[in-house]
């Protein structure tokens, strides 16, 4: 196709000589250029307009520019921080803990909510009438509802629950009090990284088994069981290397002791609160999502792979699954985003996340514009990696058009 | 029989014909008992989980008729120094307090608006909602439409600022309740949609410079938390502009929302403007249109009227990220509630505080939710046709 019509392009004459740009408001490529000069120069105007404004309000108020703020001590606690922290240490620091408060919550949230929403999903296309109905009641009313109502609404039902010696305990080892929640945490001993360790060579091995037995079953089309030889990898090996080393497994059991719950993991009220409100909210949307994907593939898609005798299982894992991962893949990234920034709204319940850190460290110090800058590179940072590796994702999932 | 005069090709006619001799179906799988039995006990483990919902709804809905109505305070006297909530007090954790909703339904809804001047919120209020059904309705042509608006935007204004011969002037940070809640979402939106237009033209377009701006605009605004936004016009805008040039904190807010929503509404638009055919740009061109006039008359009403519903659902989103202004302090619908229950009285009784919210919000977002799914319907079928 191309290579006639650049004949025919070579032979025909040139009709007309090359446009020279004319400096006419009449030529479209010189009323181009004008209009974008206009533009930009607007915005640059605005902006520079914004900037000196600035410099002479900050000149006026006596406040110092730039980031040397950072490294002053910051003297604000901060009750939950994933590295050691002290008030002592620098507002580096504090931020620092505000931004791993996020990704904890954050990282936990998506896993959950992914859970749960899936699960919400399939709900709704249940056979059984009243779970179908449940589920849409459900999604229809948390999605109609605005997050920082449900967090605010939460949260007063986590502060009306009763104290730690009164505290609910739905399974043994989960105490649910106003004091947060308190699970059941593995002491982790120096002998469990071996073990991890030996986990981690059997999944390898259990990967590179298994995509073998695939390439070999493309080959001669006879199958090959897989999951003996992966057992073994996975359960077995880890396994050998815990009797080997001797190393027990254990538990930290919390319980009451005086007026406290000791021992455990414990999730703050406002970590629990928010990590839920989060996650329940979120469940909803994805929940329209996968209900959504499983519906965009066709009903024919069943009927061929049962034609061709695969069964239920099969026929969702290979057939259904790759095609509805497609569809779902794309809005459920902008799902995790939303959780994401969603989470800022942590401050209105008095989790300490990067947003509420931020905003402490606006009222003590004035450096309101570094603070803002602050937070939104930190949130576009998570929103560029979530974005870079669910395109990723998703281009590997993606359908391979010829 | 004339059955066999008739040509083949006439199923139906043969069809009925055979259906009344058929034998009836097993009394099982008809009326109540086959509905019962195809959607409740089809399996074993459908079986079991019917029972065990049923068993989880009656006892959620006996805890909840119990603590909602049964044990429920709706009034309260009123005592020297103010309503005494003892009654209140008494059925805690087992009942609840409506009596804070009939007290303060007023202060939740108009906020700390003068308390005689009350009708006028609550006219702006009833003109909002009328402005929405009626847009809702399609049924106004485009010119009607924008002066329908503008006329009722500015009465709204007139009405809640007041100023003129028998109106009170009331300054903006009085304003509080619901009514700022529907002045943040509505103002944004109309605000924002041209904004957003632009910029989807803008990302859309062939210049360079100007894509390359719309595009660090949107994905900016969309890359950072709706929350860092608030912030930037309530501590840091007042930075940027120059000295005594005071804009009020609701204004500070509404900027920020504008330029939120024009992001967000600028792709739904663009998603429109996508699935616009090229024979449409090529046809406008071919009739010697105008780039403007190509935009206006040709590719806009087409590509605007495919996205109503995305856009729906982009305004509910819109409509409860409003609520986000709690946090720097502006007294919108949520935040006026839960100052409500800040007063020593009321202190404690949140979740009965927030229903009521709650029970607000969701009538304003389930009505534009069913809209938008009509609408779909709707469309679905013109398209089809």
């Amino acid at each position: 196709m191309s290579a006639t019509t650049d004949g025919a392009n070579r032979r025909l004459p040139r009709s007309r000589p090359r446009a020279r740009t004319k400096f006419a408001w009449s030529d479209p490529k010189f009323r181009d250029v004008v209009w974008q000069i206009i533009v930009v120069g607007l915005v640059l105007g605005a902006l520079w307009w914004l900037v000196d404004n600035t410099r002479h309000n900050l000149e006026v108020r006596q406040i110092a520019g730039g980031f040397g703020f950072l490294q002053r001590e910051a003297g604000l606690p901060i009750g939950e921080h994933l590295i050691p922290y002290s008030p002592l240490d620098t507002y580096f620091k504090a931020l620092l803990v505000g931004v791993l408060n996020t990704l904890r919550v954050a990282a936990v949230g998506v896993v959950l909510a992914t859970v749960l929403g899936t699960f919400i999903g399939i709900a709704r296309l249940s056979p059984n009438w009243l779970l179908a109905r449940l589920a849409a009641i459900y999604v229809e009313l948390v999605r109609d509802l605005p997050l920082l109502l449900h967090l605010l609404l939460l949260y007063t039902l986590v502060q009306n629950l009763p104290g730690p010696r009164q505290a609910l305990r739905p399974i043994d080892g989960v105490y649910l009090s106003n004091r947060g929640l308190v699970l059941p945490e593995f002491e982790w001993l120096p002998g469990h990284s071996l073990v991890g360790a030996a986990f981690a060579l059997g999944c390898a091995g259990a990967f590179v088994y298994r995509r073998w037995a695939m390439a070999k079953q493309m080959a001669d089309g006879k199958p090959r069981t897989v999951w003996p030889i992966a057992m073994v990898l996975l359960v077995v090996l880890p396994a050998l290397v815990s009797f080997a080393l001797d190393i027990p497994w254990r538990l930290n059991w919390p319980s009451l002791r005086g007026f406290n719950i000791r021992g455990g993991m414990v999730l703050s009220p406002e970590y629990f609160t928010l990590l839920l409100g989060l996650v329940l909210y979120t469940a909803a949307f994805i929940a329209e999502i996968v209900r959504s994907g499983i519906l965009a593939v066709q009903t024919g898609q069943w009927e061929a792979a049962q034609a061709l005798g695969l069964t239920r299982r099969l026929t969702l894992r290979w057939i259904v699954l790759p095609q509805a991962l497609r569809v779902i893949i794309p809005p459920m990234t902008s799902q995790y985003l939303n959780l994401a920034k969603n989470s800022s709204l942590a401050v209105a319940i008095g989790y300490q996340d990067i947003v509420s850190i931020a905003n402490t460290t606006i009222n003590q110090t004035g450096q309101a514009i570094e603070s803002v800058a602050i937070i939104m590179a930190v949130y576009l940072a998570i929103s560029l990696s979530i974005s870079l590796f669910m395109n990723w994702y998703n281009k590997r999932i993606a359908l391979v058009e010829r | 029989m004339s059955d066999a005069a008739r040509p083949l090709a006439c199923p139906p006619v043969a069809a009925r014909g055979k259906a009344r001799t058929l034998p009836r179906p097993p009394a099982g799988s008809v009326g109540t008992l086959g509905w019962l039995r195809a959607n409740l006990f089809q399996s074993w483990f459908s079986a079991a989980l019917t029972v065990a919902l049923v068993y989880l709804i009656a006892h959620g809905a006996y805890a909840l008729i119990d603590w909602a109505l049964i044990n429920a305070v709706w009034t309260v006297d009123s005592g020297s120094d103010g309503p005494k909530s003892d009654a209140c007090r008494a059925v805690e954790g087992i009942g609840a307090c409506w009596a804070v909703i009939t007290e303060k339904h007023r202060f939740i809804l108009f906020g700390t608006y003068p308390f005689e001047e009350h009708w006028r919120p609550a006219l702006c209020i009833a003109i909002f909602i009328g402005l929405y059904v009626v847009s809702a309705s399609r049924r106004l042509s485009r010119k009607k439409f924008a002066s329908t608006w503008a006329t009722a935007l500015i009465a709204i204004g007139v009405l809640m600022w007041g100023g003129i011969p028998g109106l009170p002037f009331v300054p903006q940070d009085l304003w509080g309740g619901l009514v700022v809640t529907l002045i943040l979402a509505t103002f944004g939106l109309a605000l924002a949609f041209p904004l957003a237009i632009l910029v989807a033209l803008g990302r859309r377009s062939r210049l360079p410079a100007i894509r390359i701006l719309c595009i660090v605009y949107v994905e900016l605004i969309r890359g950072v938390p709706l929350i860092s936004l608030l912030f930037m016009a309530s501590v840091v805008l007042p930075l940027f502009l120059p000295e005594g040039m005071n804009l009020d904190k609701l204004l500070r807010a509404q900027i920020a929302f504008i330029l939120f929503a024009g992001a967000y509404l600028a792709e739904v638009i663009r998603g429109g403007l996508q699935a616009i055919p090229k024979g449409q740009y090529e046809a406008a061109d071919a009739l010697g249109l105008s780039y403007w006039r190509k935009i206006a008359l040709v590719i806009l009403p087409q590509a605007l009227h495919i996205v109503i519903p995305p856009l729906v659902n982009t305004f509910i989103g819109f409509f409860k990220d409003t609520s986000l202004v709690l946090i720097i302090g502006i007294f919108d619908l949520l935040s006026a509630g839960k100052t409500a229950i800040l007063e020593p009285a009321w202190q404690g009784f949140g979740i009965e505080v927030y229903l009521f919210c709650g029970s607000i919000y969701f009538v304003f977002c389930f009505a534009m939710s069913r809209y938008s799914q009509n609408l779909e319907g709707t469309l679905d079928r013109n398209r089809r046709r």
